[in-house]
């Protein structure tokens, strides 16, 4: 089990209809990749988020494999489109079976 | 083909004089908030600079960038998880940080004049110490390691939340023999490379040291996130770097000489902003 696992999402509060927003999420974790060896030569297990997804009022926004070459503290960035006002969904999948979410609700006016 | 690979070498050429050039005239507010003095007239005592700079004006504009917006500054993160250890009873006391202090802003104001002198200990203390001595003698817990990682996330907590504020350190009274001791640390020569830090960080900031810019070394931005380290580093262990780089034995962390040199380092910086944590390469 990774330790200090903290998700952290920024989306505007409100948009225009149709309007390109900017989405920024970071998940603070240690991303061991399984390449590294301890002080005593042992293989450090691999423990990393292996999986991003977004999802807005249930609709996928994106949804990203993640590679064991990608640094601690993994950061999105990207940009989508909110017709409505609803909720994005943001769920981060850890090698241990752990999931972590966070959401957060825009309104289109 | 040729034109090419003309072409190519110009862009190749743009490129990198755009990457190290740093915007020197950008001004730095945090969040849309917190504005912070960047550059500003040098405090009396410094004789040989008329303006001080905070390191944030030698780095390039991406880095530059990162501090502007909390979300962008890997710093941060760390201040997260202080503010959890700052949450959590430790020691035979019973105490947390919080049972004493309350929210951790109600220490805004105390990173802007450290180090001090401390009255009953009859010394110049840092954050660091003043942190330690907090968890033996108030909380009854164990020391953290002086520059360590908890100490360090504690540091940029305390720092954080007096973000803007003006660096004042007092030079003179009780502290004045301390402050000296760091003033003649900061002018003697070091390691076989014989340098001071006034040689590159008075004498020859805005130059560059092979391919580092130098800025003029205050600390109003410590504790630093590094690009290079990805983590918060600690004003002692900056010294230990820099004195190492001169091929000199260096001074340890908290030891005498480098509280001295840091309460007198930090008095160059009166007049600018407390930044910490600051993002720097």
């Amino acid at each position: 089990m990774a330790d200090n696992v903290k998700p952290r999402v920024r989306v505007p509060r409100d948009a225009t209809a149709g309007e390109e927003i900017t989405i920024k999420t970071l998940i603070s974790h240690p991303m061991e990749s399984g390449q590294r060896k301890d002080g005593d030569g042992n293989v450090i297990p691999r423990s990393i988020i292996n999986r991003f997804t977004c999802t807005f009022n249930g609709e996928t926004v994106i949804d990203v494999t993640l590679e064991p070459a990608i640094s601690t503290n993994p950061y999105f960035e990207f940009q989508a489109i909110v017709p409505e006002t609803g909720t994005f969904e943001f769920t981060w999948y850890d090698d241990d079976g752990a999931v972590y979410t966070d959401s957060k609700e825009i309104t289109v006016g | 083909m040729k034109t090419v690979f003309k072409g190519g070498v110009t862009a190749v050429a743009l490129f990198a004089a755009y990457a190290v050039q740093a915007d020197q005239e950008a001004n730095l507010v945090i969040n849309e908030d917190i504005e912070i003095t960047v550059r500003t007239d040098a405090p009396e005592h410094l004789e040989n600079l008329s303006t001080i700079y905070s390191g944030w004006v030698f780095r390039s504009s991406e880095t530059q960038a990162l501090q502007m917006d909390d979300f962008e500054n890997p710093g941060m993160i760390f201040v997260d998880d202080a503010i959890d250890s700052w949450n959590t009873v430790e020691g035979s006391a019973g105490e947390s940080c919080a049972s004493c202090h309350g929210a951790p802003e109600e220490l805004a104001g105390v990173r802007a004049v450290y180090p001090k002198w401390n009255d009953e200990a009859e010394e110049v203390r840092t954050i660091a110490m003043q942190v330690n001595d907090c968890r033996t003698s108030q909380m009854g817990a164990e020391e953290w390691k002086y520059d360590g990682g908890d100490m360090i996330n504690m540091e940029a907590l305390i720092a954080s939340v007096s973000r803007g504020m003006t660096v004042n350190v007092a030079t003179d009274g009780p502290a004045q023999s301390m402050w000296e001791k760091g003033r003649d640390i900061y002018y003697t020569r070091f390691g076989q490379l014989d340098l001071s830090c006034a040689n590159c960080h008075e004498d020859n900031y805005d130059n560059n040291i092979r391919a580092d810019h130098l800025s003029q070394g205050q600390v109003n931005g410590f504790p630093t996130y590094r690009l290079k380290n990805a983590k918060l580093n600690g004003v002692h262990s900056r010294f230990r770097g820099c004195i190492r780089d001169t091929r000199a034995e260096t001074y340890g962390v908290g030891t005498e000489e480098f509280i001295a040199l840091e309460l007198y380092v930090a008095s160059r910086g009166n007049g600018l902003s407390v930044e910490g944590p600051s993002v720097r390469n």
